[in-house]
């Protein structure tokens, strides 16, 4: 069973503090949705929205056809996993598993069925007997998997589920969750703050700050194409530079920067915004070339750092300083003139705000 | 490794032992002395003025009401403090700062101001009767014991604990009886074995709300003593302070003193 999850101009204040605003959400059946952003973006507060220990001011929540939002939490049927496990700590592992199931008055025979197969499933068989002081941090959040997948609910929520557990430890629970929520063909909203985590098991990521989204799309797309200056900063695109076109010529358009540096944009790598736009680009994105005749940025180079794959240069430019990367083959002294080339793949225009 | 301890900490250590324990020492040989008046070292020794305590009405009396008041006191405290304290911890965010304060005060005001006003207003304001008075004069005095102390056991209670429950499918008010008050049942146990401490050894409250008929074992021991100064008073601190050990030796066993102290 699964269902698909809509979130509709939702709007929730905490008093008198708007923490929310207009906030549309549509995840398909099965699919797994993220909300990423740094803390206070609102997206605890989404899922809690959802979960119904908050009610919205304004807005609907539908999951499937049902409407969730005056429902009470205890009637909505969602399996939550929460960032400190929330674990039953006065109940075994098996107990533990079998709450939700105990609720649903499901009991006798099938109870037992359904949650020795799931512990089975999430591989802590041995420890069923247990209690959960004495399991580790990974097992915990095994359990809590478990408690939340036994009920077969239409929408699963993860709450930052693992910035508990090491790193380690978090590569293998994330493909383990992700394993398990597309086996079940579960609905999922999947809240994180790590990029990395979000990128690498979501169907689409929505990128949240101040209670909105600020982009909701796949993770190629967020990594390759961001919409905002936001979104760009975001995964990565450390260097913006104001520009504004000065001629288009067909094939290429040509823009200026402040201090009057030129670059040319080929349009069939580039789609240009408007008039104005920033020019975004990852340190990887402005390669750092000291052959003479060389077409990109002129810059003056300043401090080298070692990065494993490239050196970084602080870069003065024309149109302020930037971060960017030379090869390894060939390292520049400090107060160099170079020619910063753009590399297409790791760059980006987005709109001028 | 060889570990030295210093002589100045053996010497402290000996010092405060003495310090805490003579007096029980002295009371406990008071009692089983073979004499009519209070003296240490007891000269002979004899149960009589143990046996003596049941034979003395008032004092068998006064020792039921002492124990239904410290039953019912601190129950009815409970009733008010778990409430209290859950929803101070639950909600700490939303509620003024202040209210923590509240729940603090009958320690803060003198006990003797509070048994005064208790009489002004319970018992010659509204005239309840003597034992109503008693109750919730009793409940209030250990409030401030069962509030505090549930409430550190729910300041370290992870309430996303009653939120999986609630996610799971259960109603909030079952979820507060099934999952929350199992994970304080140590400070709940323990506040109930303060209060009631407390409650029956109590002398300030009860002695403005006592009258005609109706007095509590502290009181009786106060008025036995102006008229005689015999060892039964020893002997009636010896069994009050049975009943401590003896509660004490129960928590020890089923849930081990160190909660006490967490």
């Amino acid at each position: 069973m699964t269902q698909s999850l809509t979130l509709e101009n939702i709007t929730a204040h905490y008093g008198t503090t708007k923490v929310l605003e207009d906030l549309s959400l549509h995840i398909a059946e099965g699919e797994l949705v993220s909300l990423l952003g740094s803390s206070g973006c609102g997206k605890t507060t989404t899922l809690r929205l959802v979960a119904g220990f908050l009610e919205p001011t304004s807005g609907a929540i539908r999951l499937g056809a049902r409407d969730l939002t005056r429902l009470p939490a205890h009637s909505r049927d969602i399996g939550l996993v929460f960032q400190t496990y929330a674990l039953f700590p006065h109940l075994t592992v098996r107990d533990n598993v079998g709450f939700g199931l105990k609720q649903r008055k499901i009991g006798g025979a099938e109870r037992t069925r359904r949650v020795d197969e799931m512990i089975e499933r999430v591989g802590l068989g041995a420890l069923a007997d247990r209690h959960p002081a004495n399991l580790s941090g990974g097992q915990r959040q095994r359990v809590a998997l478990a408690r939340a997948l036994v009920i077969d609910p239409p929408l699963l929520m993860f709450d930052e589920p693992l910035s508990n557990l090491d790193a380690k430890l978090r590569v293998d629970m994330r493909v383990e969750i992700r394993r398990l929520q597309q086996a079940n063909g579960t609905t999922a909203l999947y809240v994180t703050h790590d990029q990395e985590e979000a990128f690498s098991i979501s169907d689409r990521v929505a990128i949240m700050k101040g209670g909105r989204i600020m982009q909701l799309d796949t993770p190629e797309v967020l990594y390759s194409r961001p919409a905002n200056a936001f979104v760009a900063d975001f995964v990565g695109f450390d260097n913006m530079v104001d520009m504004r076109v000065i001629s288009d010529m067909g094939e290429s358009v040509t823009a200026e920067m402040d201090g009057g540096a030129q670059i040319v944009l080929p349009k069939s790598q580039f789609t240009v915004p408007g008039k104005k736009f920033i020019f975004a680009a990852r340190p990887d994105g402005l390669l750092v070339s000291a052959a003479p005749g060389a077409e990109g940025i002129p810059a003056t180079l300043g401090l080298r750092t070692y990065i494993g794959r490239a050196y970084q240069y602080t870069c003065e430019t024309p149109g302020g300083s930037v971060a960017a990367n030379g090869p390894l083959s060939a390292p520049l002294e400090s107060g160099a003139n170079v020619t910063l080339v753009p590399q297409p793949e790791q760059c980006c225009l987005l709109p001028a705000e | 490794m060889k570990h030295r301890i210093h002589p100045l900490l053996i010497a402290a250590t000996v010092v405060t032992f003495l310090f805490l324990l003579g007096p029980l020492v002295v009371i406990i040989g008071a009692a089983l002395s073979d004499t009519s008046f209070l003296t240490f070292p007891p000269q002979g020794l004899t149960l009589r003025w143990f046996s003596n305590i049941f034979e003395i009405s008032a004092f068998t009396r006064t020792m039921g009401t002492s124990f239904m008041l410290a039953v019912g006191g601190t129950t009815l405290s409970m009733l008010i403090g778990i409430p209290a304290a859950y929803a101070m911890a639950r909600y700490r965010v939303e509620l003024p700062a202040f209210l923590g304060n509240v729940f603090v005060l009958p320690i803060l005001i003198p006990e003797i101001v509070l048994g005064f006003s208790l009489m002004k207003s319970l018992a010659a304001g509204i005239g309840l009767p003597i034992m109503a008075a008693l109750l919730i004069g009793h409940a209030l005095l250990v409030l401030p014991y069962t509030v505090r102390v549930v409430g550190a056991s729910l300041n370290s209670f992870d309430f996303s604990i009653e939120e999986a429950a609630v996610s799971l499918g259960c109603p909030r008010l079952k979820a507060f009886f099934i999952v929350v008050l199992p994970n304080i049942r140590a400070g709940i146990i323990a506040g109930f074995i303060l209060a009631f401490i407390t409650s029956l050894n109590d002398v300030s409250i009860s002695i403005f709300l006592t009258g005609p008929g109706v007095s509590t074992l502290p009181i009786q021991l106060l008025a036995h003593m102006e008229q005689f100064f015999d060892p039964t008073i020893a002997s009636v601190s010896v069994l009050l302070m049975g009943v401590t050990v003896a509660v004490m030796a129960v928590v020890e066993r089923t849930l081990g003193l160190t909660f006490l102290t967490k």
